[in-house]
C-alpha cells in the first residue's frame, strides 16, 4: 500500500485539462458545431426575437393597462364590501407573518416562497396606481413577513409553533372573510376575484387530502366492500370532467337534499372540488402506499403492531413523505381548475375578468385582461411547481 | 393448557367476526345514506312533475347545433342531439391528440436537444403554457385573439388561407374518381416497401455488404405511384380552394372560431405535458444504453430507433394515456365558448326538458366508456412494448 502511495507522490503531476471555455467556444459547442444545429440556432433564435419584438412592444404601447389599475381592488377581492376590506388585509397580515415565521424555522423552499411574496408587496408598494391607504397595508404586509422570520430565528421550538400556528390560521380565515359573533357576516356571493380562487383552491386541496388518504386506505383494503366501494368511487370520478362534477353540483344536490334544506352556492361547488380532488389524491396517496417494501408491515406485525398502528405510524408515514411532489403537482392543477367555476356563474379571479371586460368602458380589452389574470395565475402556479421541484430534488426523489 | 384452548376468544376480538361485521356496518351505512338522497330526489323530482325514465330521448330536441357531422336540425329529437355532441366530443378528442401528440414530441426531444437555444424555446413553451389554466387559454384563443379579427368580407388572407372572426377557410383535399384506387396502390405500395426494406436489411445483416434498405423501399413505393397515375391518368386529389361567396366561404375546409379556439387551447395545453413526459421517457434510459450502443458504431438515428426509443416508450406510455383521456375530458370547457359537444348539449337538454339525473347518467356512462376503451387499447399496446423479465 505504502508502495503504491509513494509512487503516485513521486509521478510528475499534471494539471487537470482546462474545463473552462471562453465563450466562443461555448457558443460554437452550443449553438453551431454543425450544419442542422446552426440551421436550428437561427430559426429558433428568429422566433425568440420575433416573438420578444411584438411581445415587448405591445405590452409597451400598445395595451392600456387603464383596464387593470381601474379595476385592481375588483381582480383582487371582487365585491368584498369596502367597509370590511381590513379583514382582508388583517387576515393577509396573518397569513404573512406565518410566512415569515415558517421560513424562518424551516428555511429552504419556503424562504424563497416568502421572498417571491416579499417581491410581490414590493412590487405593488412601487406600483404608482395602488391607492395610499393600501399601500400602508402593503407596507404592513411587508413588515409582518420580517417580524415573523426574525422571531422565529430567536424562538425555541420554532418548528412545532410554525405548525400549531398553521392550525390556529385556518380557522381565522373563515372568521375574518366570513364574519362571526362580533364581525358583521359577509354573504359568499361578495367573495370575489382572487381570494375566491385561493380560498376555493385551499379549502379543495386541504379538505380532499385526508379524503384522499382514507379512499387510498380503502382500495388497498382486503376487505371487499369497503374496496370495491373505494374502487367505483374513484374510477367514475376520474372518468367525468370537472365542468360535469360542478355543472351536477349546481343541479344535482338541491335535488337530492330533503326540502326546505338549500346550501348556498359557493359551498357546493366548494363540495364538488373537494370530492372530485379527493380521487385524484387517493390514486397519488396509492403510488405512495404501492412503494412501501413489504418488510415494513411484516417487521411491523413482528413488532407486535395491530393494522392501525402499522398504517398510522408506520406506512402513512413513509408513503406520504414520498409523494409529496406528487401532492403539490395535484395542487397546481387544482388551482388551475379552480377558474372553472366561471362557467357555472361564481365570480373567481376569471369570472369577474369576464365581467371587467363586458364593462362598455373598457370595451375591446379583452387581450389586457386575460394577459393579466393568466399571469396572476401562472406567478402562483409556478411558484408552486418551483418548490415541488426544489423539494423534489431534497428528498431524492427524482433522482436515480 | 388445554384449558387455555378452551377459552373462546370474544368475537369482538376475532379477526374471522370482525372484518365481516365491518363490512356489513359500512354497507350499511352507504345504503341508508344513498336510499336517503335517492329518496329525497324522487320526492323532489314528483314536486318538480317529472318522472324518471328516458323516454324524454324521443321529444323533439328544438334546439340548433351549428356544428354537427351527421344532418340534425332543431326538429330532431333529444337522443340524435346527444349523439350529435358526443361526436363532436369525438372529433375533437381524436383531432387534438394526434396534433397534441406531434407537437408534444417535437417539443419534448427540443429539450433535450445539444442546440442550447432550441432548448431555451422548448422550456420556456413548457413552464408558461403549463403553469395557467386551460379555461384562461382557450378564452384568450377566443375572445382575445380570433374575435377580434376581421368580418368576413375582409378577411386577413396569407396565399389561400383566410382568417377571419368566423374562424378559419384553408384549401383542403377534395376526392375525384382515382382517389380509391390511388389510395389502395398507396397502402399496397406502404406495404411492399417495408417488407422491401425488411428484406433487403435482413441481407444486410446476413452478407454483410451494403444493400441500400431505405433506396430500395423508395423505389418500391415511388413504383406505386407511378402505377396508380397510369392507371387513374389523374392526381390522388384535387385541391379545392376556399372562396368567398355572399356572406360566407364555400369550398376547401372551413374551420369554425369556437371549433378553432377550443383545438388551439387544448393542443397547445397538452402538448406541454406530453414533451415533458416524453422528455423524462428519454431521460429515463441509462446512461449505459447510448455508451453501449455508441460502442457497437450505431449511428445516433439507428441508436434513437433500435435503442433508445424502443426503452424509453414503456415509460411514456401510461402517463400518456392519460394525458389523452385528460384532453378527452378537459374538450368539454368547450362549453365556455359555445361548441355544443356532449356536456354541452347534456346541459342544454337539461334546462329544457329538466332530466338532470338521467342527462347526467347518460354523460357519466359516454365519458366512462370513452375511459375504459381507451385503457383497454392502451394497455394492449402497453403489453406488447412491456419488457419481458425473465
Amino acid at each position: 500500500m505504502s508502495v503504491d502511495l509513494k509512487i503516485v507522490e513521486n509521478k510528475q503531476m499534471i494539471a487537470p485539462p482546462k474545463t473552462s471555455a471562453s465563450l466562443w467556444d461555448w457558443v460554437r459547442n452550443n449553438l453551431f458545431n454543425n450544419w442542422y444545429n446552426t440551421i436550428l440556432t437561427f430559426v429558433a433564435g428568429f422566433i425568440i426575437i420575433g416573438i420578444a419584438y411584438n411581445v415587448l412592444s405591445w405590452v409597451l404601447f400598445e395595451a392600456q393597462w387603464t383596464v387593470i389599475t381601474n379595476n385592481y381592488r375588483l381582480f383582487m377581492v371582487g365585491r368584498y364590501p369596502l367597509s370590511e376590506l381590513w379583514r382582508i388585509w388583517s387576515l393577509l397580515t396573518i397569513v404573512s407573518f406565518m410566512f415569515g415565521l415558517c421560513s424562518g424555522s424551516f428555511k429552504g423552499t419556503i424562504l424563497r416562497l416568502s421572498g417571491i411574496l416579499a417581491g410581490i408587496y414590493l412590487i405593488h408598494l412601487l406600483a404608482p396606481f395602488t391607492a395610499s391607504s393600501s399601500k400602508v397595508w402593503l407596507a404592513v404586509q411587508l413588515a409582518g413577513l420580517v417580524i415573523g422570520f426574525l422571531i422565529a430565528l430567536k424562538l425555541p421550538y420554532n418548528k412545532r409553533i410554525a405548525i400549531i400556528g398553521w392550525v390556529i390560521t385556518i380557522p381565522l380565515v373563515f372568521f375574518f372573510i366570513h364574519g362571526f359573533g362580533i364581525l358583521p357576516e359577509v354573504r359568499t356571493t361578495f367573495w370575489n376575484g382572487l381570494l375566491l380562487t385561493v380560498l376555493l383552491a385551499g379549502v379543495a386541496i386541504i379538505l380532499s387530502f385526508p379524503l384522499g388518504v382514507l379512499l387510498a386506505l380503502g382500495r388497498t383494503s382486503k376487505l371487499p366492500a369497503i374496496k370495491y366501494f373505494c374502487i367505483g368511487y374513484i374510477e367514475l370520478i376520474r372518468a367525468v370532467p370537472l365542468i360535469t362534477i360542478f355543472l351536477m353540483a349546481q343541479v344535482l344536490i338541491p335535488l337530492f337534499l330533503p326540502t326546505g334544506l338549500t346550501i348556498d352556492n359557493l359551498l357546493r361547488v366548494m363540495l364538488g372540488a373537494t370530492l372530485f380532488t379527493a380521487a385524484y389524491a387517493a390514486e397519488n396517496v396509492r403510488g405512495g402506499l404501492q412503494s412501501i417494501p413489504n418488510g415494513q408491515y411484516e417487521a411491523a406485525k413482528a413488532i407486535g403492531l395491530n393494522p392501525f398502528q402499522t398504517t398510522f405510524f408506520i406506512v402513512l408515514p413513509q408513503a406520504l413523505r414520498a409523494i409529496i411532489p406528487t401532492i403539490v403537482g395535484q395542487s397546481i392543477s387544482m388551482f388551475k381548475d379552480t377558474s372553472l367555476v366561471a362557467i357555472v356563474g361564481l365570480l373567481d379571479l376569471l369570472g369577474i375578468a369576464q365581467s371587467v371586460k363586458s364593462n362598455p368602458e373598457f370595451l375591446g380589452r379583452h387581450m389586457e385582461v386575460y394577459i393579466y389574470i393568466a399571469f396572476v395565475y401562472w406567478v402562483i402556479a409556478y411558484s408552486m411547481s418551483y418548490s415541488s421541484r426544489r423539494i423534489e430534488k431534497s428528498l431524492g426523489v427524482g433522482e436515480r | 393448557m388445554s384449558k387455555s384452548q378452551q377459552v373462546k376468544t370474544p368475537f369482538w376480538r376475532d379477526d374471522r367476526i370482525l372484518p365481516i361485521i365491518f363490512q356489513v356496518v359500512f354497507v350499511v351505512i352507504v345504503v341508508l345514506f344513498f336510499g336517503f338522497l335517492i329518496n329525497n330526489a324522487i320526492n323532489g323530482l314528483s314536486r318538480l312533475g317529472i318522472n324518471f325514465g328516458f323516454n324524454f330521448l324521443r321529444r323533439t330536441a328544438s334546439f340548433n347545433i351549428s356544428e354537427s357531422l351527421i344532418s340534425y336540425d332543431a326538429s330532431d329529437i333529444y337522443g340524435r342531439a346527444i349523439i350529435v355532441g358526443m361526436l363532436n366530443t369525438l372529433r375533437i378528442a381524436i383531432i387534438g391528440v394526434i396534433l397534441a401528440t406531434i407537437l408534444g414530441v417535437l417539443v419534448g426531444i427540443g429539450r433535450l436537444s445539444k442546440n442550447w437555444l432550441v432548448r431555451k424555446l422548448s422550456g420556456m413553451y413548457i413552464e408558461i403554457f403549463r403553469n395557467t389554466p386551460l379555461l384562461v387559454q382557450i378564452f384568450i384563443w377566443y375572445f382575445a385573439v380570433i374575435l377580434p379579427l376581421p368580418q368576413v368580407q375582409e378577411s386577413f388572407a396569407i396565399g389561400n388561407f383566410y382568417f377571419n372572426n368566423r374562424g378559419i377557410a384553408i384549401p383542403w383535399f377534395l376526392s375525384n374518381d382515382g382517389t380509391l384506387i390511388w389510395l389502395v396502390l398507396f397502402i399496397v405500395g406502404l406495404a411492399g416497401a417495408f417488407f422491401t426494406w425488411r428484406f433487403q436489411l435482413n441481407q444486410q445483416v446476413k452478407k454483410g455488404k451494403r444493400t441500400f434498405p431505405f433506396i430500395w423501399a423508395l423505389a418500391a413505393l415511388l413504383t406505386s405511384w407511378l402505377l396508380a397515375f397510369l392507371v387513374t391518368q389523374s392526381g390522388p386529389f384535387n385541391i379545392s380552394i376556399p372562396e368567398l361567396g355572399n356572406f360566407n366561404f364555400s369550398g376547401g375546409l372551413r374551420v369554425s372560431a369556437e371549433f378553432l379556439a377550443i383545438l388551439t387551447g387544448l393542443v397547445i395545453y397538452t402538448a406541454t405535458f406530453i414533451a415533458e413526459i416524453v422528455r423524462a421517457g428519454i431521460q429515463s434510459v441509462n446512461k449505459g444504453q447510448t455508451e453501449a450502443a455508441q460502442a457497437i458504431g450505431l449511428k445516433s438515428s439507428t441508436m434513437m430507433r433500435l435503442v433508445i426509443l424502443p426503452q424509453a416508450i414503456r415509460i411514456i406510455i401510461p402517463p400518456i394515456t392519460s394525458q389523452y383521456l385528460n384532453l378527452t375530458k378537459n374538450s368539454s370547457l368547450a362549453i365556455a365558448v359555445g361548441y355544443q359537444e356532449l356536456v354541452a348539449v347534456g346541459n342544454t337538454t337539461i334546462n329544457q326538458s329538466g332530466h338532470a339525473v338521467e342527462v347526467f347518467l347518460i354523460i357519466i356512462c359516454v365519458y366512462l366508456a370513452l375511459n375504459l376503451t381507451t385503457s383497454l387499447f392502451m394497455n394492449i399496446f402497453n403489453r406488447k412494448t412491456q419488457l419481458v423479465e425473465r
